[in-house]
């Protein structure tokens, strides 16, 4: 019974309301399926505000629009970064960790009061922050580097958004026990939701290292503590914040896999190798705070040579393998279906028509490209001399969390409409246009403020006119060219994005229900399968069996290894020429 | 599929695929010289920032800048009110990074070796030598030298890229490189 408001399970003693899912066979607990809801509408909502915030940030860096004034440009940026990067990235993160929690492993959530805690936690504390944001006196960046001071409830506001996410994770963990020991599944769970897992394990790093910083921090903007020693404060800040991209890397890896799964029945390459990449994102991860102080006074060489290498770049090859194994997945997948002709078939008939693949692919290609590429070579720790603080680190990021991460997030809420919030996606012709306009308008903002960082344009400036400088300056030309094709771009990004608002919100209030009838249909268009997924005895058991050749994607791999080595050595000849330094 | 547990229970030791292990080696291989690349440049590349750090107290680091303004100043920097200054090639220089300038104004000769004293007298600032590209983390507190080499002359400016509060995009400070022996 797909529509029936569920039917009373009682799974391991314990009653839970469940339906099962027309397209997967799955039991969807519906106390879970209340929280994915309640978290996903959590997050377009901060979506939509930072949206907003961002096209206003990008305007006023456009120097022949220049729209704010300064001390409101500073307010608007430090609520953009805060309302993307944490709020909405993080609300949906939640979804996330349900969905592949109890969702995937057939399982009732554990303790859902606790997850609605959570939730109400982070609602309470994202509004807090940024009603304080909004009073105009605590413009100190997301990062809230000391001796900035923000008051007190801007703080106050991200230790209960924390507190709230730690709840959430907690929740999950409990319910992979849940799972466990009710036998909810068979062997071992299933990729995506070690994905999560990754994932989680590193949320509760992140929230730890967010304590430490953010309490002491509180207490002192309140007065109680007399001194935060700045370097400290940014090497324990960044424990969190960088730590906290992991959790989005190994999430949106997590989400890639599963929409490859769920639209093409692809299986990973090799459940071994892909597991590992995501367990080295665990191990070697969270030493990557270090990238963020490469040219702070104080630390030994041999310190950032270490932590930023992550121990020989251990971690960045996880990244590298998940960058051919999706591909290859896909690959696999495709051909299996019978798209077998030459390299590229099995990509150039791909569902392109979906937004949910289009958006998964583009993230892909994106967050390889611009974010892997230029976070590497900007994490080296000669090279981020010439980059520290320009504009070149929000090229990098937007590349990373907004082309990539972003825009995988949108791509499965093409897929949460019609599985979760049983509603088929409102306006489909506009649907699949819409990662394209927001993945070009994303993979545009990102290069553009990669070239104007390394033209030199400082990052969080917000003239650079220097007008009401003493001591003037004037940036190249180019520099405002770049600014103002970032601002071309953003107006882009913004549509794709106010898009992606509009019809998530229409198709949830206004879409057809879905019911068995046209559960499979809703999901979009889909590529033929030859053999339906799942019956194993004819397609092998693992993705590789019996297409461990795969032309198309080491085509890919070889591009992309070129064009980073390339870009690497290019980079280390500008620094050759910089001024001598030791 | 990715969103099923693994169809075989025993996952671990199924093969890998060729193509895999090819690009899995590659890749680490990179990685391993990514990371000799960085230890390379320390022995044998020229730009590498220094680890001289010392503690020392805000007003203090004040006094030591304005006593080496004192020292080597040969005049003003047009109209703006700026000491300039000009000490010898080897010495000690020193910028004070406050809110929201870089004070003094330096001048230096090109190819010859500064030790460049940065410090803040306040908040954290961005040490932004323009348009060479050359970027350095500036704390209160802390007194990093680091030794510089100009290597062409001109006029360069300093822009502070740490955003320090509502004056942030003024602050400004200013290096001009002069030709060896000149200029003082
Ligand atoms: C319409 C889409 C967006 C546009 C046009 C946009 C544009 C910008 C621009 C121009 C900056 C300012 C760079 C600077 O002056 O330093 C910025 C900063 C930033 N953006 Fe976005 N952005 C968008 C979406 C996002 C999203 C979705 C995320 C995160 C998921 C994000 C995260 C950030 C962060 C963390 C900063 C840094 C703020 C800071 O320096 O404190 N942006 N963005
Ligand atoms: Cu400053
Ligand atoms: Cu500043």
């Amino acid at each position: 019974m797909a529509t029936a408001a569920g039917e009373i399970g009682v799974i391991g003693g314990i009653a839970a309301k469940f339906r099962t899912c027309p397209v997967t066979a799955l039991k969807i607990d519906l106390a879970a399926e209340r929280l994915i809801k309640a978290n996903a509408v959590a997050a377009v909502v901060f979506l939509a505000i930072g949206g907003v915030l961002g096209l206003l940030v990008a305007l006023t860096r456009w120097p022949a629009v220049h729209l704010l004034d300064s001390d409101t440009f500073y307010m608007v940026l430090t609520a953009h970064g805060l309302n993307v990067l944490l709020f909405w990235i993080i609300f949906f993160e939640m979804a996330i960790l349900y969905f592949a929690s109890a969702v995937l492993l057939n399982c009732r959530l554990a303790a859902p009061q606790f997850a609605w805690i959570a939730f109400v936690l982070m609602v309470a504390g994202a509004l807090l922050t940024d009603f304080t944001v909004l009073q105009g006196d605590s413009s100190v960046m997301f990062t809230s580097y000391v001796p900035l001071r923000a008051s007190p409830n801007f703080y106050l506001g991200l230790i209960l958004f924390a507190v709230g996410a730690l709840i959430g994770c907690m929740v999950f963990f409990g319910t992979l026990v849940v799972a466990r020991e009710e036998r909810t599944y068979e062997g071992s769970v299933p990729l995506v939701t070690f994905g999560a897992i990754a994932a989680a394990v590193i949320a509760v790093f992140t929230i730890a290292s967010g304590a430490i910083i953010l309490i002491p921090t509180w207490l002192w903007s309140l007065g109680y503590i007399g001194h935060i020693d700045t370097l400290m404060y940014k090497l324990v800040w960044w424990g969190m914040g960088h730590s906290s991209q992991q959790i989005n890397v190994s999430a949106h890896v997590a989400v890639w896999y599963a929409i490859a799964a769920i639209l093409l029945g692809a299986k990973p390459l090799s459940e071994k190798v892909s597991r590992t990449a995501f367990l080295f994102y665990i191990l070697f991860l969270q030493l990557a705070s270090a990238h963020h102080l490469l040219v702070e006074p104080g630390l030994s060489s041999e310190w950032k040579v270490f932590n930023t290498s992550y121990a020989l770049y251990l971690a960045v090859l996880g990244s590298l393998i998940h960058g051919m194994t999706v591909p290859g997945a896909i690959e696999a997948a495709q051909r299996r279906n019978g798209y077998v002709h030459g390299m590229f078939e099995w990509l150039r008939r791909a569902p392109w028509g979906n937004p949910a693949f289009s958006g998964m692919f583009l993230s892909l290609v994106m967050f390889g490209f611009i974010g892997g590429i230029s976070g590497v070579v900007l994490g080296t720790e000669q090279l981020n001399i010439m980059m520290h603080n320009t504009l070149y680190v929000p090229g990098h990021f937007h590349g990373t969390v907004v082309a990539g991460t972003t825009l995988a997030f949108m791509a499965l809420t093409y897929l949460v409409l019609p599985l979760i919030f049983r509603r088929e996606v409102m306006w489909p012709g506009l649907a699949k246009w819409q990662p394209w306009l927001f993945g070009i308008g994303a993979g545009g903002i990102s290069l553009f403020m990669l070239g104007a960082g390394t033209l030199g344009v400082a990052r969080r400036h917000w003239d650079i006119t220097f007008a009401d400088a003493i001591l003037s300056f004037d940036y190249p030309a180019t520099a405002f060219l770049m600014l103002g094709l970032n601002g071309i771009f953003a107006i882009l990004a913004t549509v794709g994005g106010a898009l992606y608002v509009a019809i998530t919100v229409a198709s949830v209030l206004f879409g057809r229900p879905v019911h068995e009838r046209n559960a499979l249909h809703a999901l979009g268009p889909l590529p033929q399968r030859v053999v339906e997924s799942g019956s194993s005895a004819q397609v092998g058991r693992h993705g590789s069996e019996g297409f461990g050749h795969l032309p198309g994607t080491y085509t890919l791999v070889a591009v992309f290894f070129v064009a980073f080595a390339l870009y690497y050595f290019v980079n280390w000849k500008y620094l050759s020429e910089l001024w001598p330094l030791s | 599929m990715a969103v099923r547990p693994p169809e075989s229970r025993v996952w671990w030791n199924e093969p890998v695929a060729t193509g895999e292990l090819v690009w899995i080696g590659i890749a680490f291989l990179w990685g391993l010289f990514m990371f000799f690349m960085m230890i390379y440049w320390h022995l044998e590349g020229k730009q590498n920032l220094s680890a001289e750090v010392y503690r020392v107290k805000p007003d203090r680091y004040v006094k030591k800048v304005e006593a080496f303004v004192e020292q080597y100043r040969i005049g003003d920097e047009g109209d703006t009110g700026y000491p300039l200054v000009a000490p010898p090639p080897g010495s000690d220089v020193y910028l004070l990074a406050r809110l929201w300038e870089f004070w003094p104004v330096l001048q230096l000769e090109k190819g010859q070796s500064y030790r460049l004293h940065l410090s803040s007298a306040d908040w954290q600032h961005g040490f932004s030598l323009q348009p060479v590209n050359l970027n350095i983390q500036v704390h209160p507190g802390l007194e990093h030298i680091v030794t510089i080499t100009p290597t062409e002359s001109g006029v360069f400016s300093v822009v502070c890229n740490e955003f320090c509060g509502a004056g942030h995009h003024q602050m400004t400070g200013r290096i001009r490189v002069v030709e060896p022996g000149q200029g003082r």
